[in-house]
């Protein structure tokens, strides 16, 4: 019961930082110099680890559906279903889960120790807002990179898969493509697109509220940024149930 | 002495179950400086974080400058931290700018935007902290007492009326102690400004301050000039005076004790 409530109040207070935020980004121009460095920083810093776990996710997939197939001899059609599975789960979500790890982990040590040394208060009796400063910046990055991020992903998966696929089924690259430019469409794109936009919202509100609640010194800092990735992590999974879904109900 | 520009009348404040105030009163006149003494953990910082809209106490009013604190919106507190700068016990500089862009960062927060202008106030405040030319170095090259006297030229480079110093010479070897009361002292005679300075150092209490308070028992227990703070009869700020400051903490830990 208690962890129950515990839990509901941390939810009621990423509630309120994230309407702070909101209200904050259209109250006020945000700080695009920081805007920029912050997409540099947690995007194209996160372009390696995306481009490794995809390659290699998307060629998993393919050796496991490519010998899952075949005893209904439709191996052939392996291409579909990694590409399938690619573009509407594994992209957005694998990349989250991994940009999560290590942008939210940022966030929540970079503030968390800004908070600890006063420098968030240092801020405010300097008569800046650390809302518009460090939160709006890393919010609005995230859910511009995120998607960016996603196709990077959504490509590199399918290579990946069309590299397994033609070495196990023996199949060219020809029929591997069109077997995917048949089966993803623009809905598939768009449902990767879209939960990976409020993915990067998710990282960028907890990373920056763990970090900003942080207390008690550096050991307060290490504290935080694992409660960071592992609330990041879970929220990326479930809310992925919900926002899934949401787009199926829609889109169908 | 006049009206008093800064006010804190029963103020209340608690974090949880601690309580840290239950009922502070406190005045402080223009011109002078004032110094807030007591042990570690009374919440003296907090003093000065609530003088500031940091922190909001439960209950009490705060006024400055004649107005309340406590009802100001964001751009009248705004207005406010550009009349008051504070000097942060680790000095908080910003780690990631120089030094010139940690002076440049209130300047630019109150609306500067003249380059020149601003360089060569950043040159005028470390000149007057006594640390010429280091604009181009990072928080992380510098010393204690050097990040404490850059702290310093961050609060004072907006030019403000009243400076907070929060335990300006903790964590300081004796020279540098000596340095910041003597900066102390020397911004006051400069710039003519109201300092409220929070420590526990009764050698810098006595050094650049014109009246002590005394907070104890959660409340400012007592409020007097230097001279009458030598000679004071209470006890427990006796034996402060007098360096018994571990005399005071272990009294302090054996109420709490009691209390809880």
């Amino acid at each position: 019961m208690n962890i129950l409530i515990k839990v509901l109040s941390e939810i009621g207070s990423v509630g309120r930082l994230t309407g702070q935020t909101f209200g904050c980004m259209f109250r006020r121009r945000p700080d695009w110099r920081a805007t920029v460095q912050q997409m540099d920083l947690a995007g194209v810093g996160s372009w390696s680890i995306t481009v490794l776990t995809a390659l290699f996710t998307g060629a998993v997939m393919a050796l496991q559906f490519s010998t899952g197939l075949e005893p209904y001899g439709a191996s052939l059609y392996t291409g579909k279903l990694v590409s399938l599975g690619i573009i509407r789960e594994m992209g957005p979500t694998l990349t989250a889960v991994l940009v999560g790890g290590r942008v939210g982990a940022g966030f929540a040590a970079e503030l968390g120790s800004m908070k600890v040394t006063e420098q968030v208060d240092a801020m405010r009796a300097l008569g800046a807002d650390p809302i518009h400063r460090l939160v709006v910046p890393r919010v609005i990055a995230c859910m511009l990179m995120l998607p960016l991020l996603t196709v990077l992903a959504d490509f590199v998966g399918c290579f990946g898969g069309m590299l397994a696929t033609m070495s196990e089924v023996g199949i060219t690259w020809r029929w591997y493509v069109s077997q995917v430019t048949d089966t993803v469409g623009v809905v598939s794109l768009m449902h990767g697109l879209y939960k990976s936009i409020f993915f990067g919202f998710f990282i960028a509100i907890i990373g920056c509220y763990m970090g900003l609640k942080t207390k008690g010194g550096t050991e307060g800092v290490g504290r935080t940024t694992t409660d960071a990735v592992v609330a990041i992590s879970i929220t990326v999974l479930v809310s992925n149930f919900i926002l899934t879904k949401v787009f199926m109900v829609i889109y169908g | 002495m006049g009206e008093p520009i800064i006010s804190f009348s029963q103020v209340e404040k608690s974090f949880g179950d601690n309580v840290i105030y239950t009922g502070v009163d406190l005045q402080v006149f223009k011109g002078e400086t004032l110094t807030v003494i007591g042990g570690s953990g009374v919440g003296k910082s907090v003093l000065l974080k609530l003088l500031i809209g940091l922190l909001r106490p439960d209950a009490g009013q705060i006024h400055a400058f004649g107005n309340s604190v406590l009802d100001m919106n964001r751009k009248e507190l705004q207005a406010l931290r550009r009349r008051i700068g504070m000097l942060f016990q680790g000095a908080a500089l910003f780690d990631s700018l120089s030094v010139e862009e940690n002076i440049c960062y209130p300047l630019v927060e109150h609306g500067w935007n003249d380059r020149t202008k601003m360089t060569r106030r950043v040159e005028e405040v470390l000149e007057m902290v006594g640390m010429p030319g280091i604009q181009a170095l990072k928080p992380p090259e510098l010393s204690g007492g050097m990040k404490k006297r850059v702290g310093l030229a961050r609060a004072i480079a907006i030019e403000p009326d009243v400076i907070l110093y929060d335990e300006p010479t903790t964590g300081l070897d004796p020279i540098n102690v000596r340095r910041i009361n003597g900066l102390i002292l020397r911004l006051q005679e400069q710039l003519k400004v109201t300092s409220i300075v929070v420590t526990h150092d009764m050698d810098s209490c006595f050094t650049v301050t014109d009246r002590v308070a005394f907070l104890n028992n959660r409340e400012i227990a007592w409020v007097g000039s230097r001279e009458e703070a030598k000679v004071a009869k209470m006890p427990a700020l006796a034996k402060f005076v007098q360096g018994g400051k571990g005399v005071l903490d272990d009294d302090e830990m054996a109420r709490k004790e009691g209390v809880l």
